[in-house]
Formats: structure tokens, C-alpha cells, sequence
């Protein structure tokens, strides 16, 4: 038999107040090893408060080909920002 | 598109400083170098264990002994940050796996020398390690993301690699005389397989061009031999060391060292498979692979069972 484990995606909150991060993957045969894995290969070095585990089969992306029709429509979008509005000098706090 | 376009358009990202990503599209040799390389450099973290692994039971002392410990540890994380860039190229671990332990795939040339005496351990954090952060240092800014990403992380690591080794001939140094002898026999046997661990000279070297194209290189092997010479001539002469070359001196005009030839020879012995202990390390990895097959299997018959028992409890 050589089934392989299956892969699973690591993040990583480095600490309380921040996110988790995507840092890299590993192979385990469920979510309790693959979190034991994590621990060892991820945080030796006290890199982490908080880890989660995906298997990657599970993680759906957007395709880089159809990038352009996702993202191209927020260029031309500039009043969505706050440098679009032009405010007077003497106007404070805004 | 055709393919020739294709190709232009991906060198142009490359050229404007874009980072590729696994879905991105690439050019199939992009992608296989990649696995090669990646895959190579993976090996040799894996297989760089193995020297050092040997001397874990005997370090002389407990502080020596942790550190020797943690400093394996990362190389097996390093091989483990490495393999997972590579899937992300869509090859499978146990097809890399089989690649080493079929001799099909290459790791450095360097891990199939024996470690003969503790000063061995100095030597290679010093310069087996030093090389090795010379190199990956450079690759932090290669243009493949996940591979860059894991340099990254790597280089977070060997920093402590190098000192642990570098401390070590330092205390062998300021020792007894045998001691210090001891740390020179080392030095005078892992410096010019230190040196080969850059490749071959440029002239001979077939996949420079095209890797500093794509940006898997930044430097040639030449450059980045140089780059050794130049810093580990200087730390020898801390420990008062001899660098085992007669032809080294100082080059005013070049502001580098110049230094003697590389026995190129000897190089593509140990590559081919004729070095000192090539067959012990293939047998070694293959040996963990097999007595771990049961490991692996009944890790994956106990994980089914649970999910099934969860099935069940759903469904009561
Ligand atoms: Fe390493
Ligand atoms: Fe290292």
C-alpha cells in the first residue's frame, strides 16, 4: 500500500492582535497530526501563539488567469478612496 | 497565444522584478528546473543530516549536545520547508522521495564525506554551513514565491548553524595542541569540498545562462566562491588556522583572494557517485523510508477508522 498523506496548508498567528498567516504546508493523516506537525516544523522558535490547519483540498482560489476581470475593475475606481475628495486646508480632523 | 509569446511575456514579468506563484502560468522548463533545483536543495538538507546525526551521541558536552540537536532539527525542517515549495509545482512528495532514494535525483556532494572527529561538527557549521547561507542568502530574491519564501525562512535559522560551528573550532582552537590540530586536520579537509559546494566553474556550468535569466540565480558559482574565500581566509586568521592552499594571497588590483585550482576531478567523482560514503547515505535514507513503511501505513488505516466512527456518531 502507498497511499499518500494528504497536504495541508499552515497559518500562523505570530501574536495575540495580529493574523494568521500563510506559511507554508505539510503532509498529516488528520487535523490532530497535522497540528502536531505544525508545532514541530513551524514554531521552533516561538513563531507562533495560534496555528490552523486546512487540508489543502479543501482551500478554493481564484484562478491567476482571470485575474484582470477580478481585480482590473477597482482601478479606475479612485473615489473609493479618501485622497479623491479634496478638502479645504482650514478644515481640521478629517 | 503561441508559446513563443508566452515565453516572452512571462520573461518580461521577470524582468519587470515580479514574483511567479504556483497557479501563475510558466514555461514547462521554468517549472521543471524548478522541481530540480528546489528538489536538489531539499535532498541536501535531508541528506545533510546524516553527517552530523552521527555525532549527536558522542558531543562532548550536554550544551554542545542541544545545540548539535536543534541544529539537525532545522535541517529537517529545511528539507521540509523545500519539499513543500516543490509540490507546489505539482510534483508529489513520494515521487521526490523516490527520486533520492533511487539515485535519480542529486543532493550536494558535499554531505558524502565522513565526519571523522568532533571538530568535523565545527567544520561544517563554520563552512558547510557558510557556504550555504552565502548561497541562500542570494536565493531569498529568486523569482519563484514559495521558493523565495522558504529561503527566507531558512536564512532566519542558519545564522545559528554557522556560530554553533564556528564556536566550535574556536574552543579547539584555544585548546590543547592535539585539539587544535584536531580543528586544523578538519579545516584541512573540508575546505575545497566547501569551495565545490558552489557548482562548477561558469565556463563549464550548463544551466547558469538560463537560471540567472529566470532569476533562479542572482550570482554565478564563480561570484559566490569568490564571495567564501574572501570572508572564511579572514576568520581562519582568527582561529589561527592554515588555509590548506598554497596558492592563496591577497590580489590588491582585484581586491579578492586568488586562490588555487579546484579539483574539479575529484568533484565529479563524488557527483557521479563515487565519493567516500555516497552508498551509506542512499542506503541510510532508504532504510528509514522502508522501516517507516508500516509507520505510514498504519497512521493512515488508524485516521480512516476515527473519521468513520465520527460518520457513525453523526449519523446515531
Ligand atoms: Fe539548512
Ligand atoms: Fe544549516
Amino acid at each position: 500500500m502507498s497511499k499518500e498523506w494528504p497536504i495541508w496548508e499552515v497559518f500562523i498567528r505570530s501574536k495575540n492582535g495580529l493574523d494568521h498567516r500563510h506559511v507554508g504546508s505539510l503532509h498529516a493523516t488528520d487535523s490532530t497530526m497535522a497540528l502536531e506537525n505544525a508545532r514541530d516544523v513551524y514554531t521552533r522558535r516561538q513563531e507562533g501563539v495560534s496555528i490552523w490547519v486546512v487540508e489543502s483540498i479543501n482551500i478554493a482560489a481564484s484562478n491567476p488567469d482571470n485575474s484582470d476581470a477580478l481585480f482590473d475593475p477597482a482601478i479606475d475606481k479612485a473615489y473609493r478612496h479618501p485622497t479623491f475628495y479634496k478638502m479645504p486646508k482650514e478644515v481640521k480632523h478629517i | 497565444m503561441k508559446d513563443i509569446e508566452m515565453d516572452q511575456l512571462f520573461q518580461d514579468r521577470i524582468d519587470r522584478g515580479e514574483v511567479i506563484e504556483p497557479r501563475d502560468w510558466m514555461p514547462e522548463k521554468y517549472r521543471k528546473t524548478h522541481i530540480r533545483q528546489i528538489s536538489q536543495h531539499a535532498h541536501s538538507e535531508i541528506v545533510g543530516m546524516l553527517p552530523e546525526g552521527n555525532w549527536i551521541t558522542r558531543a562532548p558536552t550536554l550544551r554542545r549536545k542541544v545545540a548539535l540537536l536543534a541544529k539537525v532539527q532545522d535541517e529537517a525542517g529545511h528539507g521540509l520547508y523545500l519539499y513543500s515549495a516543490a509540490e507546489t509545482l505539482g510534483i508529489s512528495r513520494d515521487e521526490l522521495f523516490h527520486q533520492l532514494h533511487t539515485g535519480k535525483a542529486k543532493y550536494s556532494s558535499i554531505f558524502n564525506y565522513p565526519t571523522l572527529s568532533w571538530a568535523d561538527m565545527g567544520a561544517i557549521g563554520w563552512l558547510v554551513d557558510g557556504a550555504a547561507i552565502i548561497n541562500q542568502v542570494m536565493l531569498t530574491r529568486t523569482s519563484y514565491g514559495p521558493y523565495a519564501r522558504a529561503m527566507v525562512k531558512i536564512c532566519k535559522e542558519e545564522s545559528f548553524h554557522q556560530r554553533q560551528g564556528f564556536e566550535i573550532m574556536m574552543i579547539l582552537c584555544n585548546g590543547t595542541e592535539v585539539q587544535k590540530q584536531m580543528a586544523q586536520d578538519a579545516f584541512n579537509r573540508w575546505w575545497w569540498p566547501s569551495l565545490m559546494m558552489f557548482g562548477p566553474p561558469d565556463a563549464e556550468s550548463t544551466h547558469t545562462e538560463q537560471s540567472m535569466k529566470w532569476k533562479i540565480k542572482l550570482k554565478t558559482n564563480d561570484e559566490l566562491r569568490q564571495q567564501m574565500v574572501d570572508i572564511t581566509v579572514e576568520q581562519a586568521k582568527v582561529l589561527g588556522l592554515t588555509v590548506p592552499d598554497p596558492d592563496l594571497k591577497w590580489n590588491e588590483e582585484r581586491g579578492h583572494y586568488d586562490f588555487g585550482k579546484i579539483d574539479w576531478d575529484e568533484f565529479w567523482q563524488v557527483v557521479k557517485g563515487y565519493g567516500p560514503c555516497n552508498k551509506e547515505r542512499i542506503n541510510a535514507r532508504n532504510k528509514a523510508w522502508d522501516e517507516g513503511a508500516w509507520v505510514r501505513e498504519a497512521a493512515i488505516v488508524y485516521a480512516d477508522k476515527q473519521a468513520a466512527a465520527k460518520d457513525l456518531s453523526i449519523a446515531v
